[in-house]
């Protein structure tokens, strides 16, 4: 299975069939209570129940854009990570290495939106949840006070940034082998260069324009209230594979 | 708007020449040419329904002044840079000129080439321009479909356009990431914005439905004006 790195991380079988949940109407918003009732076939990929309602990351961000972000944006690159896996799978079975090379674009882009994104929703939590105080993460607050002074010495440096970002793109906290460090992404490019997410920041204009408009500042500024730092902090002493079994999961 | 800018830029620049007179030279000639934000020839509402007033006001009196704001800055940093001979300060200011300097000219020409409906936007193509068209695509119809599908296929924020080479005449539509201007022996004719600040508000994530309705408000007299030179 050695496709790309993005496959790598995931030693399944690849598409012993197809699934007709997969063929869901755009229009369509699947329920995420409902989600967890619905069992793909082995190799494709589902989108993930989102662990707290829509509307419960408000007034930082609107249930509205959480609708849509999830149930459209993310499920758009789940379906079109599956539909380019498919053919992907196809085009190595007939030995078409120019139609194997064709795909990497689409799988790079949509499997990065659904990591970006499946990692993102778990990284965040509802202001009023005890998850959502630095105090919840002691080992990585001592990391990060090491690395940038404080908390706020950090938030200062990522929200610069993020700030500086040009198009799409996301903002990371990682944890490499020297360190915490900040990184951007582009696009939908995901972190698979060895780093542990410790949490993201999705700066697509649809993760907050609906609400914040212009005003990404202010979205950087809200979204400090909804961090899930027990999972930054789970992240942080784990591994890349703990980080990465909500994908697993997902499968 | 565009008055307001150039009285705060007079100011910058003032400031600056108070600062540092060895950048007085500098700062003169940059604010003589700086950039700002060009009127619309039509009211904010005129694109409606197709493209909704509260989209066009935020487009071009925030994100384009942005633009505007941040070409001006980094213009201003090259030339103090420049006038202390610090090459490398000068090229770091590179992604900055090109992502808002691009900025400033792909929305410029943007404006241009679309037209309330009916009042110079929508309809077809005419005269040269669709001859054109009708050799290096084979139609009108095609020539919409193949750039609906490569703004569908923009990963990320960005713009297509159709273009002709400036050598053989010839024409044909490219995208560009996030705000990389059309440059070299590329002409823009038409540029659409796939950014999702041109549609969110409107059309949230169905952005085929705004590549549809874009096509109401094209200004085509503008585009075989360009086309023709």
């Amino acid at each position: 299975m050695k496709l790309l790195p993005l496959l790598s991380l995931f030693p399944v079988c690849i598409f012993a069939s197809t699934n007709p949940d997969l063929a869901w109407n755009s229009d369509d918003s699947p329920n995420p209570q409902d989600l967890h009732l619905t069992t793909m076939s082995v190799g494709a990929y589902n989108l993930p129940a989102l662990p707290y309602a829509y509307n419960a990351l408000e007034p930082s961000i609107s249930g509205q854009i959480m609708e849509l972000h999830h149930g459209k944006h993310h499920q758009a690159y789940v379906t079109n990570l599956n539909n380019a896996l498919k053919t992907y799978a196809s085009a190595t079975s007939s030995n078409d290495i120019a139609g194997q090379i064709a795909l990497q674009s689409a799988i790079k882009f949509n499997g990065g939106g659904h990591i970006n994104h499946s990692l993102f929703w778990e990284n965040l939590t509802p202001a009023s949840s005890p998850d959502a105080k630095p105090e919840s993460a002691p080992t990585l607050m001592a990391e990060v006070a090491k690395t940038w002074g404080s908390l706020e010495g950090f938030q200062a440096a990522i929200t610069k940034t993020l700030l500086g970002l040009q198009g799409s793109g996301w903002g990371w906290l990682v944890k490499d082998s020297q360190g915490l460090r900040i990184v951007t992404t582009k696009d939908q490019d995901p972190v698979v260069g060895g780093e542990v997410p410790i949490f993201g920041i999705d700066m697509w204009e649809h993760a907050y324009y609906l609400q914040y408009l212009n005003g990404k500042a202010a979205y950087i500024d809200n979204i400090w209230n909804v961090i899930n730092w027990k999972t930054a902090e789970a992240r942080f002493i784990g591994t890349r594979e703990d980080a990465f079994k909500i994908l697993r999961a997902s499968i | 708007m565009a008055a307001l800018l150039r009285t705060s830029a007079l100011r910058a620049g003032l400031r600056a020449r108070a600062a540092k007179s060895t950048a007085a030279m500098a700062s003169t000639t940059f604010v003589r040419g700086k950039a700002t934000l060009p009127d619309l020839s039509y009211d904010y509402g005129a694109l409606e329904p197709y493209i909704s007033g509260q989209i066009m006001e935020l487009h071009h009196s925030k994100h384009h002044q942005t633009y505007v704001n941040g070409f001006n800055a980094a213009v201003e940093a090259v030339a103090e840079a420049e006038a202390k001979g610090d090459a490398k300060g000068v090229a770091a200011q590179a992604p900055l000129i090109n992502f808002h300097g691009g900025g400033h000219v792909n929305h410029t020409l943007f404006w241009e080439n679309l037209a309330p409906n009916g009042k110079g936007g929508g309809g077809e193509p005419e005269g040269k321009l669709l001859t054109a068209i009708n050799e290096d695509f084979g139609s009108f119809e095609t020539l919409q479909k193949q750039t609906n599908a490569a703004l569908a296929g923009i990963q990320g924020s960005g713009w297509a356009w159709l273009v002709k080479d400036k050598t053989s005449g010839t024409l044909s539509v490219v995208t560009r990431p996030n705000q990389d201007p059309i440059t070299g022996n590329l002409e823009p004719l038409l540029g659409i914005d796939a950014w999702e600040h041109a549609y969110y508000l409107q059309y949230q994530n169905r952005k085929a439905e705004y590549f549809g309705a874009i096509w109401d408000v094209v200004n085509w007299g503008t585009v075989s004006k360009r086309f023709e030179n």
